[in-house]
C-alpha cells in the first residue's frame, strides 16, 4: 500500500491532454518534488490530488484510499493540506484568523455550541488559537498576528500560507511554488521551513521551478513536460538526464 | 479581555442608548410612538437574520420577505379561526423560526451552486412566488384577504391587546437574544468558515470547509430569524395578507444593512434604526406639518426615491456604512469602491461536476 500515488493519472480538457499517463508515488517522511516547464501540468496534477478537478482517467490513492474525484474538503479531512501558486489567504481575515480556519476540519464545535458558546466550544477555541499562534511562531510571523493577510509582504504570505495549511494537520503538504517571487535570502529560509516541517511528520510534496532549491531539497523528483512525465529519480539522477535537459533547454543542435 | 481604550465615544453612546430603551415607554406615553417602535424593532429582526446571510456568508439575498411571510403565515393558521387552531404563541415563535429554517434550506439547495448575482436573481425569484402562493392557495390562506383574528399572546394570565407596550418588550427581549446569538455565530467555528468562503471559495473549501453545508446554515440561521419576526408581526398586526411580504419589504431590509454597514452588527442596529425611523415617523410626520401648513404633500409616497439617494450618498461618503466593520472597510479601501468590490474575485477555475 502506498502512502501516496498518482496512478496512471490523466486530465484532458476538451481536446487538450493537460496530464498524460502519470504515475508517481511518494513514501511517507519524504521530501518529494515534481519540477517541469510552464505549461508541464504540474498544478493540474495538484488540482487533481485536492479534489478541484476529477480525473479523466486513472487513480489517485492516500493511504490505500482511492481520492480522485473527491471533493477538496473530504481530502483535506483526510490529511491532504496544500498552497497555492497564487496565493489564496483570506486576505481580510487578520493571520491568526487564516491559520484558525486552516483547523476548521479538525474542530468538532456543532451548530449549537457555535449558537450558545458552549464551555466546549469556548475551550476549543482558546486551544485552536493557542494552536494558531503556535504555528505562526514556527513560520516566524507571530509579530503579524493581528495583521491583515493582505496587508503582509509577499513572503510573509507565502509563509501564512504555509502555517494555515499546517494547521489541518496534514500528513501530506502540497507547496504549489513555494519559492515563487522570493529572494534568495527567503528561499534560503524557505528551505529550511520546508525540512522542519518534514522533521515535524509530514511528508511534503512540491512544485517548484527553482532548480537549485529543488535540488537542494528533494529526495525525489519527477520531471513533467508537456503533461507526460519523462524522468523521476534522485537529483543526481535527474540533473544527468539527457531527456530533461532537452525539455529545459532544448534539442542541441 | 476588556480593554477601555479599544471602545470610541459612539459606543458608549450605542450602550447609553440600549440602556435607556426599556425605559423609553415610562417618558413617552403616546401609544403611537411605541407602536412605531415595535414596528422598527420587528424589520430590526429581519435586518440581524439577513446580516447573516449578506454580511456574514457574502450571499446576496433579494428575497428574504419571504422567510417573514412564511414564519407569519405559519403562526396565522395555527392561531386563528381559519382552521379553529389556537396554539399557544410561545412554542409558536420556536416552531415557526424553525419552519422558516426549513424554507431556507429548501431555497438554499438548489441555489448553492450559483454566485453573487445568479443567486440574487433566484432569490429574487423565490422572494416573488412565496406571496403568489399564498395569494394562489385561497383555500389555506384565505387568499387577497389573508388571515385576520389572529391570536394575540398571553403570558402568565395577561392576554396582549390593543395596547403595544406588552410587544415592545416582547420585541427588545428578542433583538437582544438575536444579537447575542448572531455575535456568538460571528466569532465562531461557522462564523469564521461563512468568513472564509466570502473571502475566498476555493482557499476555503481546500481548508475542509464543506461549503455547501455553511452556506445553507447560513441560509436556514438567516431565515430563521425572519420567522421569529414574523410571529411578531402576525400576532401584533392580528392580519396577515399576501400584500405585506412584497419585494419592497426584502429591499428595505437589504437598504437597512447597506446604510448601517454589512457584516456588523452595530451597523444592523444602527442602519435598521435609521431607516424605520425615517419610514415609519419623518415621512408620516412631514407630511402631517405639510398639510398643516396648507401643503399636500404625501412624502411617504416618495420613500423609495429617498432610500435611493440616502444609499447613493451613504456610498459615495462612506461605502462601507454608516458604522461598518474594520474588514470591510479595509476591502472598499483596498478595491476602490462599492461597485465590482464582490465581482473581482470571481476569476477562476470552478469545480467541476463529478
Amino acid at each position: 500500500m502506498a502512502f501516496f500515488a498518482l496512478n496512471n493519472v490523466t486530465k484532458a480538457f476538451g481536446g487538450l491532454v493537460a496530464v498524460k499517463e502519470v504515475s508517481y508515488e511518494i513514501t511517507q517522511g519524504q521530501i518529494a518534488a515534481m519540477i517541469g516547464p510552464n505549461g508541464a501540468g504540474k498544478s493540474t496534477a495538484f488540482n487533481l490530488v485536492t479534489g478541484l478537478y476529477v480525473p479523466t482517467s486513472g487513480e489517485v490513492e492516500f493511504e490505500g484510499q482511492p481520492i480522485g474525484g473527491k471533493k477538496p474538503d473530504y481530502v483535506c479531512k483526510l490529511g491532504i493540506a496544500r498552497t497555492f501558486q497564487n496565493i489564496r489567504l483570506f486576505a481580510f481575515m487578520t493571520a491568526v484568523e487564516n491559520v484558525m480556519a486552516g483547523r476548521h476540519v479538525r474542530m468538532g464545535a456543532m451548530l449549537w455550541d457555535s449558537l450558545l458558546h458552549t464551555p466546549k466550544q469556548r475551550a476549543e477555541e482558546r486551544g485552536v488559537r493557542e494552536k494558531a499562534m503556535e504555528l505562526l511562531r514556527f513560520v516566524d510571523l507571530e509579530r503579524h498576528a493581528d495583521d491583515y493577510a493582505h496587508n503582509l509582504p509577499y513572503g510573509f504570505q507565502r509563509r501564512l500560507e504555509i502555517a494555515r495549511a499546517l494547521a489541518s494537520d496534514p500528513k501530506l503538504l502540497l507547496l504549489d511554488e513555494p519559492a515563487a517571487g522570493m529572494n534568495p535570502r527567503e528561499k534560503e529560509d524557505l528551505m529550511k521551513l520546508i525540512r522542519a516541517i518534514r522533521d515535524r511528520g509530514t511528508t511534503v510534496f512540491l512544485i517548484e521551478h527553482d532548480m537549485g532549491l529543488v535540488m537542494n531539497i528533494s529526495e525525489k523528483i519527477a520531471v513533467l513536460d508537456h503533461g507526460e512525465k519523462i524522468a523521476e529519480g534522485t537529483p543526481v539522477e535527474i540533473r544527468a538526464d539527457a531527456r530533461v535537459i532537452e525539455a529545459y533547454l532544448g534539442k542541441s543542435a | 479581555m476588556f480593554h477601555w481604550k479599544k471602545y470610541r465615544f459612539v459606543d458608549w453612546a450605542l450602550v447609553a442608548v440600549a440602556v435607556f430603551v426599556p425605559f423609553l415607554p415610562l417618558v413617552d406615553h403616546n401609544g403611537g410612538h411605541i407602536n412605531v417602535l415595535v414596528n422598527a424593532g420587528i424589520y430590526m429582526m429581519l435586518a440581524i437574520g439577513l446580516n447573516i446571510v449578506v454580511g456574514f456568508a457574502g450571499l446576496l439575498d433579494l428575497g428574504y420577505a419571504a422567510f417573514f411571510a412564511i414564519g407569519s403565515y405559519t403562526y396565522a393558521m395555527v392561531a386563528s379561526p381559519q382552521f379553529g387552531l389556537h396554539f399557544s404563541f410561545w412554542p409558536m415563535v420556536l416552531v415557526s423560526a424553525f419552519v422558516a429554517a426549513i424554507f431556507g434550506i429548501i431555497l438554499g439547495a438548489p441555489t448553492l451552486r450559483l454566485r453573487g448575482d445568479y443567486l440574487a436573481i433566484v432569490t429574487l425569484g423565490f422572494g416573488e412566488i412565496v406571496p403568489q402562493t399564498f395569494l394562489n392557495l385561497a383555500k389555506y390562506t384565505g387568499g387577497p384577504n389573508g388571515i385576520s383574528a389572529i391570536d394575540q399572546p398571553k403570558l402568565f394570565g395577561y392576554h396582549f391587546g390593543l395596547n403595544p407596550l406588552p410587544y415592545y418588550y416582547l420585541v427588545l427581549v428578542l433583538i437582544a437574544f438575536s444579537l447575542i446569538v448572531a455575535n456568538n455565530l460571528r466569532t465562531s467555528r461557522l462564523g469564521r468558515a461563512w468568513m472564509a468562503i466570502r473571502e475566498d471559495e476555493i482557499a476555503a473549501a481546500h481548508m475542509g470547509i464543506n461549503t455547501t453545508t455553511a452556506k445553507l446554515a447560513a441560509f436556514s440561521l438567516g431565515a430563521s430569524f425572519s420567522g421569529l419576526s414574523g410571529v411578531v408581526n402576525a400576532s401584533l398586526l392580528t392580519l396577515v395578507s399576501p400584500d405585506q411580504f412584497k419585494f419592497n419589504v426584502s429591499i428595505t431590509v437589504l437598504s437597512m444593512l447597506v446604510l448601517g454597514g454589512m457584516g456588523s452588527l452595530p451597523g444592523v442596529v444602527v442602519g435598521s434604526a435609521a431607516l424605520s425611523i425615517l419610514n415609519f415617523f419623518i415621512l408620516p410626520q412631514a407630511s402631517n406639518i405639510a398639510a398643516s401648513v396648507g401643503l399636500h404633500v404625501d412624502f411617504t409616497s416618495y420613500r423609495f426615491m429617498l432610500y435611493g439617494i440616502i444609499l447613493v450618498v451613504v456610498m459615495l461618503f462612506k461605502p462601507e456604512g454608516l458604522w461598518g466593520s474594520e474588514q470591510r472597510k479595509a476591502e472598499l479601501k483596498e478595491h476602490g469602491g462599492a461597485a465590482g468590490a464582490e465581482n473581482a474575485e470571481y476569476e477562476e477555475m470552478p469545480r467541476e461536476t463529478v
